[in-house]
């Protein structure tokens, strides 16, 4: 048997990013992301790698880049604010070509917000975040297994299409324990010959820049950068069914929030209601073809966030609105209960009107079906 | 397995801290002993003793916890009233510290009063299934640390390896020459073996004081991993309660 080691989402990230040969990490603490630093700081000295703590998420990002345009494996992390801090590095790592690997450790916003678990930066990260056309390739843990996995995962997308990689967490799965093994890890790496790494007087000098003088030119980078996107939206698509074979409802939920959404989709089979599940692990690329699938044997669509209703957009889009989608949602570090997600279910499925019995929290978005 | 009239449990974090010493608490009160225990993390802002303020409540422990526990706010401030677990001799008294060195610093203010009193047990908390204590070595060093940011020097040792919801009683048994290594090097007895209770039943007989934990059941834990969210006590988050931290696996410290 493999073996087995009991850690934290956020330690694992920080392990499987080493084992995916990062060296070089730079970062700002913030909960609840801080072990992954906390890890780093204890681990990178040993092994010759670089740890610093930069003095803002500004620094850090840039450090990253300069790190990424000289062909190292590089990451930072850090949760919500910070990653608001560091969303002009990332226009400029997606204007200049780069891969680079960030983590979000996702806490409840706007603002400074709170410390608790969120999903609210589901738009942020699939949609931008900084200026500009660009895209990032979001990853979607839903175990602390799947934290280490998709790590090295996302180090290996972020070289081969020169972009950059975030995993999307929430604070969740960032401080809980399970027994994971790093012995699936496939670490590919790729030749960078566009990297800075000194010419030798052997060779043409390499730029890294996003700066473009001539608007045909940046137009030309534009179209070059969104083929290669579409390559990404073709090949890296990933997501789980559970229970999809006969269903009637598909309740869409990511991260966390797929997990409460899974234990809701048992109970709500136990009760003879047709319910599967459709966990996208890359939000973006999002698993549209595969929603829109299941439009053709559904009846409705459920989709359970941390958030006031964000992925809900991509799955309307996906399905081009031909079947209705209700929202069950919790925010400000909340999480929905199982129970919760059964009564959306539930009314999804035309048994009830989603209400939960007095006393219980709903969301107002759930008040009422679409 | 005696009792002392205070004990602390320390260690890395993330070794199941908290869980132990909630569990010996309520093991402390079911035998008839007034008890108290005392939250002093302020280190981590989530999985707090006050997750389990209902259990220890009920059975009549008193807790005292930071105002702020399981709020928005991570506010490093420990309450006055903890001074109560080392004033008054006529409670046992369990202290939960912090991860680490970094937790223990906390620790320093009771440090002369513990000194003082002389009563006491200072437990380190072992779990060799942890990235950063894999070996007994890595462990002393750990240990070591935490003396040094305390001042308090430790007396025992916690066996309490686990794999979370993959325990089985071969993970624990599989430790021991882990935890007589360990004990070996820092001079300290194994004093007590911690386990969820269905891996302790199999354990009797078999390890030093055996502490028979009851974990919450989360319901983010998956129907595949055998503790699905409607076998264990009412799940979900109670309206009114204000916010509470996130829940996941049975064990951290």
């Amino acid at each position: 048997m493999a073996e087995r080691v009991l850690m934290k989402g956020n330690e694992a990230i920080a392990e499987a990013a080493i084992r995916a040969g990062c060296r070089h990490y730079f970062g700002y603490p913030i909960t609840p992301q801080t072990e992954v630093a906390a890890y780093m700081a204890k681990k990178m000295p040993r092994i010759g790698g670089v740890f610093l703590q930069a003095e803002s998420e500004i620094a850090s990002i840039n450090m990253v880049y300069g790190a990424a345009a000289a062909g190292f494996r590089v990451m930072t992390s850090s949760s919500s604010p910070g990653i608001s801090l560091k969303s002009e590095g990332l226009s400029y790592i997606a204007g200049s070509d780069v891969p680079a690997f960030v983590v979000n450790v996702q806490r409840g916003g706007p603002g400074l917000g709170g410390i608790q678990p969120s999903q609210s930066d589901y738009f942020q990260s699939t949609k931008g975040g900084g200026h500009g056309d660009y895209r990032n390739i979001v990853l979607a843990p839903a175990s602390v297994q799947e934290m280490a996995s998709l790590t090295v995962r996302g180090f290996n997308l972020a070289d081969k299409y020169r972009m950059t990689a975030m995993i999307l967490a929430d604070g969740t799965i960032g401080q809980m324990m399970e027994p994971i093994t790093f012995e699936d890890a496939q670490v590919e790496t790729c030749d960078k010959p566009w990297a800075l790494t000194g010419t030798g007087m052997q060779r043409r000098h390499n730029i890294v820049n996003s700066l473009y003088l001539q608007p045909d030119e940046l137009e030309r980078k534009n179209f070059e950068r969104y083929e290669r996107y579409r390559t990404v939206e073709e090949n890296e698509v990933l997501y789980e069914a559970y229970r999809m074979e006969d269903a009637e409802i598909c309740v869409v939920a990511f991260g966390i929030a797929s997990r409460v959404a899974k234990n809701a989709v048992a109970k709500a089979r136990q009760e003879g209601i047709k319910a599967g599940l459709i966990r996208p692990i890359t939000l973006w690329p999002f698993p549209s073809s595969a929603l829109r699938q299941a439009a053709d044997q559904v009846k409705a669509f459920v989709s359970v966030e941390l958030n006031m209703g964000q992925m809900i957009e991509d799955i309307r889009l996906a399905i081009e609105c031909t079947r209705p989608v209700s929202l069950c949602c919790r925010v400000g570090g909340m999480i929905p209960s199982p129970d919760q997600v059964l009564a959306s279910i539930q009314a999804a499925a035309g048994c009830r009107d989603g209400r939960l019995p007095e006393g219980q929290m709903t969301s107002p978005a759930q008040k009422g079906v679409n | 397995m005696d009792h002392k009239r205070v004990t602390l449990f320390a260690g890395h974090y993330g070794s199941g801290k908290t869980n132990i010493a909630v569990n010996y608490a309520l093991l402390l009160s079911r035998e008839g002993r007034r008890t108290a225990i005392a939250d002093l993390d302020i280190v981590n802002p989530y999985f707090r003793t006050k997750d389990s303020a209902s259990e220890l409540a009920e059975a009549g422990v008193d807790l005292i916890s930071p105002r702020f526990a399981n709020s928005n706010v991570d506010l490093p401030a420990l309450p006055a009233e903890a001074y109560r677990l080392v004033e008054d001799r006529s409670l046992y008294a369990v202290m939960d510290i912090g991860g680490d060195d970094r937790g223990a610093y906390a620790l320093g203010r009771y440090t002369p009063f513990l000194l003082e009193e002389g009563g006491y047990r200072m437990a380190f908390v072992a779990n060799p299934y942890r990235p950063l204590t894999r070996t007994p070595e890595e462990a002393l060093e750990v240990m070591r640390e935490i003396e040094a940011a305390g001042g308090l020097p430790f007396t025992a040792i916690v066996n309490n390896a686990n794999l979370a919801h993959e325990t089985t009683p071969e993970t624990v048994l599989s430790a021991l020459p882990y935890m007589e290594k360990l004990s070996e090097l820092s001079g300290l007895p194994v004093w007590m073996t911690s386990a969820e209770e269905h891996v302790a039943v199999e354990l009797e007989g078999k390890v030093p004081g055996l502490l028979a934990m009851k974990l919450q059941a989360k319901y983010f834990d998956l129907p595949e991993q055998g503790r699905p969210w409607d076998a264990g006590p009412a799940a979900g988050h109670q309206p009114n309660d204000g916010p509470r931290p996130p829940k996941a696996g049975p064990l951290f410290g």
